[in-house]
């Protein structure tokens, strides 16, 4: 290429919070080019793919458009360069029209009048290469032809630079194929596209350019057809243990099964699960974001309803239609949205923590403040919950000891098995090793954990016993002997076909 | 005041916080008690008679309606819910107990108007819970439904009642303190001791600060949000024959307009109109300031045309607070 790049990014830095999610990251975007960035859940794809489209702006470095240095403060600086998102979450107005959508906030087009946006719809179809029809809501239309709607909107912006987040997450094969086909079309009228995905033979089906991210770093780039599945698998491994782990301590062989879930089926696409947890024993459970782990989880709960399954707690088969029931049968959920489902900002450390075991410290109704007291102090000591006070909001702490507040919740109730989703979501390294040495404390008393986790590493530096989930079925397991970063994540990108590792039963 | 006080000032924790975070926050958290002593001590001071025990009962006997209202009205606040139709629930009780005299005798009377608050408050939790109607929606139909109630059990009519007993409620006192203001204060005390101290208190405001969390703390969230609603309505009926027996008389039309001032004195007081944060000593002292600018008034001879717009700035004030409290936050 004789000119320059279409989009440069030089030693660009991102941090959120005590998490470094890209680091000294440099990358060139050739003009009409599909370009991917793959890498594990939490390698800075998705940020990479932000802060290209001003969502994010970067904390170093900077972002070169045509060789001329560009700073975005919003999305809308972007757009007016011609650079656009399309994010995860679409960003459409389902209640209203697909031309009415296109045609929002489009700068001159919004100006245009009825017929004339007609005339510029037709021509928006024409450069596509798909249609869609002008008069539906967008609500009716299945989300792959949402999806053609927002690179018709993007179209219509005059996007020179479309950054497509994980657009095929939800589409079936027809539809992404159908999609692939407009993207390669887009590409062939000069518009230039960054593919951030998770599906790698998706990724080298389409793509011109990979590149590989790990844990916020540049691992390399270059053409797709010299990529495989399994090249890219090796990439994106070989990250570096940044966080030490405390020792596993075995499983006694007679250990009681404390939780048998058979069966389970949930949201529609998560099916037939079947595991046991046993007293003491940390089970991992991983998979892609979107592979029903989450999903999981709540249905063994009781947070969404089961659509066929049964779960058995210490033997007992126990019917758990909702959290309360959940929380009766000696369940514990810590969610991996700690703001949003996992605790009260507002309130204190004590009104959070007993809250789900409230009548333990009651009588009547009437709660005892001393009782109340002593339990909350001996749990944040237990804990090691840094505070002023158990009166302190829970918004005034850092997230590693909000998280410990979330632990002591529901530890406060005894539970046979704590299933904790992302435990370390949000916190950093130092309060990182409290929680994993709480977690196996809590092991060592005889409960049984479910670790579910998007960082592979905490996940085998955890757990005893591996599961692995893909597209809502349980598609490996592995003990302590065969767990190894390769195997699972090699379970977890579909990459192992015909290695043995497959669960049998 | 003995009511407890459930929320914790800002602690050391909050280091990282500008100060002008902790301004706006203090403001927030206490300006009720800046403006209500503001406003007693500029009354004092500007006028011989208001610190007489005399008028100063008159305004808690004033204030006793929308007091009872608002009391239970916070429950429903903090709970993330809203309730207009207190108003006309307010007058419904009143007509019940004015009408039903004759038949059941007075304290049946008095009861009966109360139950049927308590009813019509079961309903509307029920529509707002099980039919997952909006709050604000719900009430504001069902506030017309029940004041039309009212309209067809009255034809339209006052309702007198001839029995004097019927009036010891509403004009008798104690020690020159009325029993109206005695029964306020002391559903203010239950209300708090209920809100402060209980499981169900706790509840209240787990369901209103983050009903998903709540939930999956396996609280029953729906249960507790109609709980709110039911006391709410039972304190309207309440009120409603407080007043009916003040003026001896069931009167379908009354009311109007008391659902917002409670809701105004709610918001003054610094219960966060966005649920999850309140207390009922604020509420107290939300609905005594409103009474007082009155009063004020009142004593000080300006035109009483001016009070309304002088208590929208402060409903605007306080809420205004609240919400810079929060952007600030983030």
């Amino acid at each position: 290429m004789a000119t320059a790049p279409h989009m440069e990014l030089r030693n660009v830095g991102k941090r959120f919070g005590g998490v470094q999610a890209v680091a000294d990251l440099s990358l060139s975007i050739d003009r009409g080019t599909i370009h991917a960035l793959v890498g594990e859940n939490g390698a800075g794809k998705s940020t990479v793919g932000k802060m290209i489209a001003g969502v994010h702006r970067p904390d170093a470095g900077e972002l070169l458009l045509d060789g001329r240095v560009v700073r975005y403060h919003a999305p809308r600086d972007a757009l007016a360069d011609g650079v656009t998102i399309i994010a995860q979450e679409l960003a459409l107005v389902p209640q209203r029209s697909v031309l009415e959508n296109v045609f929002l906030r489009s700068g001159r087009a919004s100006h245009l009048t009825a017929r004339d946006k007609r005339q510029r719809y037709a021509e928006l179809q024409e450069e596509a290469g798909f249609e869609v029809p002008a008069d539906v809501r967008v609500a009716s239309l299945r989300v792959a032809d949402q999806q053609k709607v927002e690179i018709l909107k993007a179209l219509a912006r005059d996007a020179q630079l479309i950054v497509m987040d994980e657009p095929t997450a939800v589409l079936n094969s027809a539809e992404t194929e159908r999609l692939f086909h407009a993207v390669r079309a887009l590409r062939d009228r000069g518009t230039s596209i960054v593919f951030v995905s998770h599906f790698l033979e998706d990724v080298l089906s389409l793509v011109d350019t990979v590149t590989i991210l790990r844990d916020g770093k540049h691992i390399r780039t270059g053409p797709a057809a010299q990529e495989s599945p399994e090249t890219l698998v090796t990439g994106m491994l070989g990250r570096t243990f940044d966080t030490s782990f405390p020792e596993k301590v075995p499983v006694a062989q007679d250990a009681p099964v404390v939780a048998a879930v058979r069966g389970l089926c949930a949201a529609g696409f998560v099916k037939d699960i079947s595991f046991d947890v046993r007293a003491g024993e940390i089970v991992g459970l991983a998979g892609l974001v979107g592979s029903g782990r989450s999903e999981v989880a709540r249905a063994i709960f009781g947070a969404d309803k089961r659509d066929a399954g049964d779960v058995e707690v210490a033997g007992e088969a126990v019917d758990i239609a909702s959290p309360r029931d959940g929380v009766r049968a000696g369940i514990a959920l810590l969610p991996e949205d700690r703001k949003g489902q996992g605790l009260l900002m507002q309130r204190s450390i004590l009104d959070n923590i007993t809250l789900p075991h409230l009548d333990r410290v009651s009588a009547g109704g009437v709660v005892s403040p001393v009782r109340e007291q002593k339990a909350v102090d001996d749990l944040i000591s237990r804990i090691g919950i840094r505070a002023s006070s158990p009166a302190a909001k829970v918004n005034t702490l850092s997230g590693g000891n909000q998280q410990k507040v979330l632990f002591a919740k529901w530890l406060f109730g005894r539970p046979s098995l704590l299933i904790t989703d992302e435990p370390t979501r949000g916190v950093d390294v130092g309060a990182k090793r409290a929680i994993y040495e709480l977690i196996h404390s809590l092991a060592a008393e005889g409960v049984g954990v479910l670790v579910i986790s998007s960082e592979l590493e905490e996940v085998l530096g955890l757990a005893h016993r591996v599961l692995v989930l893909r597209e809502g079925r349980l598609v490996a397991e592995f003990d302590q002997s065969q767990m190894s970063e390769e195997s699972v994540m090699r379970a977890i990108f579909a990459a192992d076909a015909g290695d043995g590792e497959g669960l049998a039963s | 005041m003995t009511v407890p006080e459930v929320e914790t000032p800002l602690t050391p924790g909050a280091r990282r916080l500008s100060s002008s975070w902790l301004r706006v926050e203090a403001v927030r958290d206490y300006g009720i008690v800046f403006a209500f002593l503001a406003m007693f001590i500029t009354l004092s001071l500007s006028s011989p008679v208001f610190l007489t025990s005399a008028n100063l009962l008159n305004v808690l006997n004033q204030s006793s309606e929308v007091g009872i209202i608002a009391v239970a009205g916070t429950l429903v606040v903090i709970a993330g819910g809203f309730d207009l139709s207190v108003g006309a629930i307010y007058a419904v009780g009143g007509v019940v107990a004015a009408q039903t005299v004759p038949d059941i005798g007075v304290p049946g009377a008095l009861l009966a108007g109360v139950l049927v608050g308590l009813g019509f408050g079961i309903c509307n939790g029920a529509i707002v819970t099980v039919g997952r109607i909006n709050p604000f929606v719900a009430t504001l139909a069902s506030q017309i439904i029940v004041r039309g109630i009212a309209l067809v059990l009255t034809g339209g009519t006052l309702i007198t009642v001839t029995d004097p007993s019927f009036a010891t409620l509403g004009q008798g006192s104690v020690f020159t303190i009325r029993y109206a203001v005695l029964v306020w204060l002391g559903f203010a005390v239950i209300v708090a001791l209920l809100l402060g101290r209980t499981t169900f208190g706790r509840y209240v405001y787990a369901v209103g600060g983050n009903a998903e969390a709540a939930r999956l703390s396996g609280i029953r969230v729906g249960l507790v949000r109609g709980v709110t609603f039911a006391l709410s309505g039972l304190a309207a009926g309440l009120a409603g024959v407080v007043v009916a027996s003040r003026v001896s008389t069931g009167q379908a039309d009354t009311g109007a307009g008391l659902e917002l001032a409670a809701i105004a004195a709610i918001v003054i007081g610094g219960t966060s109109i966005l649920g999850g944060e309140g207390a009922i000593w604020r509420t107290v002292l939300g609905v005594v300031l409103i009474t007082l600018i009155g009063n004020g008034f009142n004593l000080l001879n300006v035109d009483p045309t001016y009070q309304q717009i002088f208590q929208g700035v402060i409903i605007l004030l306080a809420v205004g607070i609240d919400a810079w409290a929060r952007r600030s936050r983030r």
